[in-house]
């Protein structure tokens, strides 16, 4: 084998590649099956490197399924020979099945991820440009593997948390291995007990009809004054344009204690009202903003046609605007939706009366030590799963609606 | 001659701009009744000292009684009516009470303060201090009649006129909330944790944002499914993610975070992640203080928004033309080179104008740091100071006081970014 650059780039990319496949796979072996683990990564990490080097010394051409296949398997009972036969550090005779396919999946992915990112290379040395691309992929593919398991890390243990019961949780708290075989009646306890007993139907009512209220009277305050914004002349229009965001920036916190004081006088605070008066205006200006620059760039040659025919502005509005407008109408509504949904501090801060709650304020209730933790996370995933899946659904509009006009936090 | 544009406006413009302020009419009213008047309302509270309980004005309580009870007819006995202010510390002026009396119920002398009319009852007891309590006793006699006919003293109820002040609305100022801000020994150390919390979360979520945009601006297999779980962070609401983090980070028995660590040999103890203010290090017998709780929160703030830099410098990304990277390629620049010399110049105006606004926003966040820790074990920062000052010392005053510091930091970095905002972004 040829010594170089590519080379020595080969066996540290199969040392780290074989390394953390190793404790992946653990973790996973730990969080499905409940099992006690304790990875062997150094070992894993040495064979890996021996596989980057293996796949370098096979010609490109004969990296086909047969080669990858060979240098899988060999890999895999490298790792068996030198951990003495206990690569997981259990005995053999303990989930044998399951470790052999753990053992397997570490051993593809180890091979896979190196194959991808050693293809067209071989031993010996490369031009800087090459050695470059070979790094590249190195640090996306494993960028794109620890990002991933980062992001989705808190949700798979709020999902698993909610349908486990307290005493497994504090026996091992790595085991997410779920139990079918008590039936779905108790593998989803904490949902129904939610629902029957803590009245999250309420909180869930009360956070839908809250959000949908300030989607509507949003739309209805900010159409009229984006389009003013947008499309007729008025002494301080540009001054408006840029101020508008401004308002945006004034922190929630320091509206907190006068509109607490004032709301308490008025006898708004532990109500719906009070949320539906406070949403909206926390949202029309940014509303405004992303609808005035979408109207901007419609063309204003139709409704200057809908004019010359004879129409009202408010006719040209409905009939030729507001149907040219429907995609920035649907990401405003979305993402006004999403900070409704989400609104934590004004709801925690005004609502009192548990038949008043909102989920959000529904969860933080959930949060006492009476109140066993599975429930915490199941009222978390009622408060998640539909903003998620209308969020999935729509993902195409919030995301062009996220990236109009808004930097919110 | 010159000809000039009319400098007349003209019944068109009129009426255009008068549709106009029609249009913004509504929006105009709204942002002022809950932004604009609100935000004033806070300067005028934090100049006065105001309490939670205070929100509730002064009035007068009336409690009613015969003694003794009468048993038998012309019995002599006393009307008492003790008078007590609700507030203990606002004061009541110009207090005058109508009682009507039952029938039967004669009233043997009538005090210098009130006087009778038929049987209305009408006492003038003047002004009251906060939390006083007054008796009025007057003897009386109960006939036959009273005993019969089953309608007792207290069937109507004292009706009372009287003037107050309402601390929030009264014209006395005071600058002591400032004074009790400014020198407690906590406020710099609040203050420090404020903007290592607002630099280190902004600069980590743009990084990450950095980096996850450039990893998927290469098109594979699953790439729009990936695009869709790192938005996750923001999307999900922070109450259903804070507690996400602080179960899985527990260092308790059930902690799953450092039972990994554990397992996997790293640690040998639990990291208590968000409830320890220091973590010691020994380095060449050097103790090095690591601010641990502080970090976690600023690692979760660069977790939940780094999915908003990512998504608006992967949209830049893509709007860069390819003819650049072509002719780079031309000429032998490496990726790197790419990347540093081309692709980083070209993001610089999105990277500083998401700097600035995240870096606003960091600012004004309250709800992450509020629960995960409370603001406990050094992670408390002005916002949550303020709900500390306001709520659970129940002092309004000093908590609109620490919101005013806010506002004016904020506004500074906001006049800050008008300056330098590119006209195009945004």
């Amino acid at each position: 084998m040829r010594l170089g650059n590519v080379t020595f780039m080969a066996i540290a990319m199969g040392l780290i590649w074989g390394g953390i496949w190793m404790v992946l796979t653990s973790l996973m072996m730990m969080l499905v099956t409940g099992l006690i683990v304790v990875p062997n990564i150094g070992i894993a990490a040495l064979v890996g490197a021996g596989a980057a080097l293996g796949l370098l010394v096979l010609a490109p051409e004969m990296r086909g399924r047969k080669g990858l296949a060979s240098i899988t398997g060999v890999a895999a009972v490298a790792v068996v020979i030198l951990t003495g036969g206990q690569p997981f550090s259990l005995p053999l005779d303990k989930a044998l099945i399951t470790q052999i396919i753990a053992l397997i999946i570490w051993s593809i992915l180890s091979v896979a991820s190196l194959a991808l990112c050693l293809q067209g290379y071989v031993a010996g040395s490369a031009k800087r440009y090459r050695v470059e691309v070979l790094a590249i992929r190195n640090l996306k593919g494993l960028g794109l593997l620890l990002f991933s398991v980062f992001v989705a890390l808190p949700f798979y243990v709020m999902v698993m948390t909610s349908l486990k019961s307290q005493q497994s949780l504090l026996a091992n708290p790595l085991d997410f291995s779920i139990d079918l075989s008590k039936g779905m009646g108790t593998l989803f306890r904490s949902y129904i007990e939610l629902f029957t007993d803590f009245h999250f139907a309420t909180f869930l009512m009360n956070s839908a009809i809250v959000s949908v209220i300030t989607v509507i009277l949003t739309l209805l305050f900010a159409i009229p004054g984006a389009y003013a914004v947008a499309r007729l002349r008025f002494p301080g229009q540009l001054f408006l344009s840029r101020s508008i965001l401004l308002i945006y920036m004034v922190p929630a916190i320091v509206l907190v204690i006068p509109l607490y004081a004032i709301f308490s006088q008025l006898g708004l605070r532990d109500s719906l009202l009070g949320l539906v008066v406070v949403y909206p205006a926390t949202t029309i200006p940014v509303a405004l903003y992303m609808l005035q620059g979408y109207f901007r760039g419609l063309p204003a040659e139709l409704e200057e046609a809908g004019l010359m025919d004879g129409l009202s502005r408010w006719q040209v509005i409905q009939k030729i605007t507001l149907p040219l407008a429907l995609p920035a109408l649907a990401s405003v509504s979305l993402y006004v939706f999403m900070i409704a949904w989400n609104e934590f501090l004004f709801a925690f801060m005004f609502l009192d009366d548990f038949q008043m709650f909102t989920l959000s304020r529904g969860v933080v209730s959930l949060n006492s030590s009476e109140v066993p933790r599975q429930h915490l996370m199941a009222g978390s995933v009622v408060a998640t799963v539909p903003v998620l899946v209308i969020f999935l659904w729509f993902e195409k509009y919030l995301v062009s609606g996220l990236t109009a006009g808004s930097v919110k936090g | 001659m010159h000809s000039h544009p009319p400098k007349t406006v003209g019944a068109l413009a009129k009426r255009e701009r008068f549709l106009a302020y029609r249009m913004l009419l509504p929006t105009f009213l709204m942002v002022l009744s809950i932004v604009l008047l609100p935000l004033l309302a806070n300067f005028w509270i934090s100049f006065k000292a105001v309490e939670l309980g205070d929100l509730r004005a002064a009035r007068p309580m009336f409690n009613e009684q015969l003694k003794p009870r009468p048993k038998t007819a012309d019995q002599e006995i006393i009307l008492r009516y003790r008078v007590r202010n609700s507030s203990k510390k606002e004061a009541l002026s110009e207090v005058v009470f109508t009682d009507e009396l039952p029938q039967g119920l004669t009233l043997l002398s009538v005090p210098e303060t009130c006087s009778l009319n038929d049987i209305t009852l009408i006492c003038d007891i003047g002004d009251m201090e906060g939390g006083k309590r007054l008796d009025i006793e007057i003897p009386a006699r109960a006939s036959q009649l009273y005993l019969d006919n089953g309608v007792r003293v207290r069937a109507s109820k004292p009706v009372a006129s009287y003037q107050t002040v309402n601390v929030l609305t009264s014209f006395s100022f005071t600058l002591s909330n400032f004074k009790k801000v400014f020198s407690a020994d906590e406020f710099w150390s609040v203050l420090r944790v404020s903007f290592y919390y607002t630099i280190f979360g902004t600069l980590g979520a743009l990084v990450l944002g950095l980096f996850a945009a450039q990893i998927l601006n290469t098109s594979f297999f699953g790439r729009p499914v990936l695009r869709g779980l790192f938005l996750f962070p923001y999307v999900a609401p922070v109450i259903a993610v804070a507690f996400a983090w602080v179960l899985l980070l527990d260092a308790g028995p059930g902690g799953t975070f450092n039972a990994m660590l554990r397992q996997m040999g790293v640690t040998e103890g639990p990291i208590n992640f968000l409830g320890q203010k220091y973590l010691t290090f020994e380095i060449f017998g050097f103790s090095w203080k690591f601010p641990m709780a502080l970090t976690t929160v600023i690692a979760f703030e660069a977790w939940r928004y780094f999915p908003l830099s990512f998504l608006f410098i992967l949209a830049r990304m893509q709007s860069i033309s390819a003819d650049m990277y072509e002719a780079a390629e031309m000429d032998g620049a490496t990726p790197l080179q790419q990347f540093w010399y081309l692709s980083l110049p070209q993001l610089l105006g999105i990277l500083s104008v998401l700097f600035l606004l995240r870096f606003i926003w960091t600012f004004n966040k309250f709800d992450d740091i509020f629960l995960l820790t409370g603001g406990a074990a050094g992670t408390r920062t002005l916002t949550v100071d303020v709900y500390e000052q306001a709520f659970a010392v129940s002092n309004l005053g000093a908590g609109a006081a620490v919101a005013v510091v806010v506002f004016v930091v904020l506004l500074s970095f906001a006049l800050l970014f008008f300056k330098f905002s590119p006209q195009d972004d945004g």
